[in-house]
């Protein structure tokens, strides 16, 4: 019996690799991932099957409500706010493992080992602080709570005794296993800690967040995995940390942030907004530019790029934006899209905004692919997107900014930006951009502006 | 039943590391929002451990936690293999001129 839910294991743990592998490829994707579901299902009816199984009450009662509840959040969801929902997942599954750990914990503990112990007190600690970590990204994505972020004096100092105390509780309970107290006191500490990890970080660096918790969230599972005995747990716990870790180091390489300064709970974010930087340029006036004026521009344009950020998906843009590219499209203008790794609000999120407005993905690309194309293209289309097109990253050394890696929309032949005014981004900088004298500012709300463009460009050449 | 920590699983997890890795740094950019619902979705294998625990029926206090477990689990597997399915469903190369 055992040796065939074994077999269940391996067979599943297979079938999860290849379709992590299928995501190579768009092409190979959907089927990658349908054979990973039904590697899960072979899974979990295996272990239907377990021997250790007595009663099937609580589990039948935990899958009927977890599918019910899985509906909602997975069928009918904008993808705007697929961030929060992927972070509240990751609180959901490490919340799965804490308690886990907890029922392990109150059932063993009389007879547990130090090793053992360690363990559960990892997983138990792991899992509580993603929990409550994940559900503070999630509330600060969806706008439930403030999305800058909260600081005071000594939160540091806290944070970092918080985290001591937390491991020198993890060494005692370890050595102790029979300290009733000492567990749940880590357990409460841990669900606190996660709290204080991501009440200093503002919204605008959830994508780096949302990666690690992850990241976190993995590690959980493959502890898990360990208290268990069960291999699949570790190699699925593994797989979904080493994805999380990538993630966030490639986010973090995109916000110009050392991996160190992230793993600790970005706590340097603070520190660098107080060197709020002046715009360098001289003191020229952005130049405003007319509907007439940009229609004309893009009627003699060979090549348009799109710039698109966040902003463009939070008015909802995206599809007056590819409405807008299909008219030039058709009119034989060349459309390619930019996406900085964090256009939007979490990993590749861009990518599945433009996707979901019907934008082909052949048409996307990545930062390092497009910007060797800047130079050659006529214009340049910057919606909504504002830190990550700042040539100041490039140029002033003094800028909070530089030498994080931006679109080069500058050494385009014309920039046009949509824009509703002149406020800077979340770095609170302000843009060079605007100043140069090949960027023209369209003021306004993105949609709108998108509408109008593409009625005027419409009747201009009586498509 | 919580074990010890064996050799043998340690070299698991080192080695699911080292291959998750590899696999992970061929995702282009463009699919990392499916790559995280998808290690969501197969992250829920946690159920299978909720399932054992809840099953063993030790008490009411250890049945509810696993029943929480599972509960928390289901949602990640059904709910993450529909999502990634939805996102994927979207990504599709150049149309048909169907409409201008």
């Amino acid at each position: 019996m055992m040796s065939i839910l074994q077999l269940c294991y391996v067979i599943a743990s297979v079938m999860f690799i290849l379709g992590i592998r299928s995501l190579g490829s768009p092409e190979t994707a959907r089927r990658g991932m349908n054979l990973a579901s039904f590697g899960m299902l072979i899974a979990i009816v295996g272990t239907l099957f377990n021997q250790q199984i007595v009663n099937y009450t609580w589990i039948i009662a935990g899958l009927v409500t977890g599918t019910l509840l899985s509906l909602p959040i997975s069928l009918w969801i904008p993808m705007t706010k697929i961030p929060q929902r992927i972070a509240l997942s990751h609180a959901g599954g490490a919340l799965a493992a804490c308690l886990i750990g907890i029922a392990e914990y109150y059932r063993y503990h009389a007879s547990l080992g130090s090793a053992s112990m360690g363990i559960v007190a990892v997983e138990v600690m792991l899992g509580a602080l993603t929990f409550t970590g994940s559900l503070m990204v999630a509330g600060k994505l969806h706008g439930i709570l403030p999305g800058h972020p909260i600081t005071y004096k000594g939160q540091n100092i806290v944070n970092i005794s918080l985290f001591i105390i937390m491991i020198a509780m993890l060494v005692y309970i370890s050595l102790n296993p029979e300290m009733n107290t000492v567990f749940y006191i880590l357990l409460s500490l841990s669900f606190l800690f996660g709290l204080f990890l991501v009440t200093p970080i503002g919204a605008a660096d959830m994508p780096v967040v949302i990666a690690i918790f992850n990241s976190y969230g993995g590690l959980t599972g493959a502890v898990m995995g360990f208290m268990l005995a069960n291999r699949i747990q570790i190699i699925t716990g593994a797989l979904d940390g080493a994805s999380g870790f990538i993630l966030s180091i490639l986010m973090c390489k995109a916000m110009n942030r050392s991996i160190t300064n992230v793993l600790f709970g970005a706590f340097g974010r603070m520190e660098e907004t107080e060197a709020k930087a002046k715009r360098t340029s001289d003191t020229k006036e952005p130049q405003p530019i007319s509907f007439e004026d940009a229609l004309q521009f893009f009627e003699q344009a060979k090549t348009v790029i799109i710039a698109p950020g966040y902003g463009m998906a939070a008015s909802q843009a995206h599809h007056a934006l590819r409405e807008f590219a299909d008219k030039l499209k058709a009119n034989g203008i060349s459309i390619k899209y930019a996406i900085h790794p964090v256009a939007g609000r979490m990993p590749g999120h861009m990518n599945v905004l433009l996707a979901e407005a019907n934008v082909p993905y052949t048409d996307l690309f990545d930062m390092d692919e497009i910007n060797p194309e800047f130079p050659h293209a006529d214009i340049v289309l910057v919606v909504g997107a504002n830190d990550v097109t700042n040539p100041a990253a490039r140029t002033v050394k003094s800028s909070p900014i530089y030498g994080m890696p931006i679109l080069d929309v500058d050494k385009a032949k014309k920039v046009i930006v949509l824009k509703r005014s002149l406020s800077p981004g979340f770095s609170g900088v302000e843009n060079d951009l605007y100043y140069k004298d090949n960027t023209w500012m369209l003021f306004g709300d993105a949609k709108d502006s998108l509408s109008k463009l593409a009625y005027g460009f419409k009747r201009a050449w009586g498509a | 039943m919580p074990t010890g920590l064996g050799i043998y699983d340690i070299y698991i997890f080192i080695l699911a590391g080292f291959l998750g890795f590899q696999l992970i740094s061929r995702i282009p950019a463009l699919l990392h929002t499916p790559l995280m619902a998808a290690t969501n979705a197969i992250s829920g294998i946690a159920l299978v451990g909720s399932i054992v625990v809840a099953g063993e029926n030790y008490d009411i206090v250890t049945n509810l936690l696993a029943y929480l477990a599972v509960t928390c689990s289901t949602i990640n597997v059904v709910g993450g293999f529909l999502i990634t399915d939805r996102i994927l469903k979207m990504f599709k190369k150049e149309k048909k001129q169907d409409k201008k």
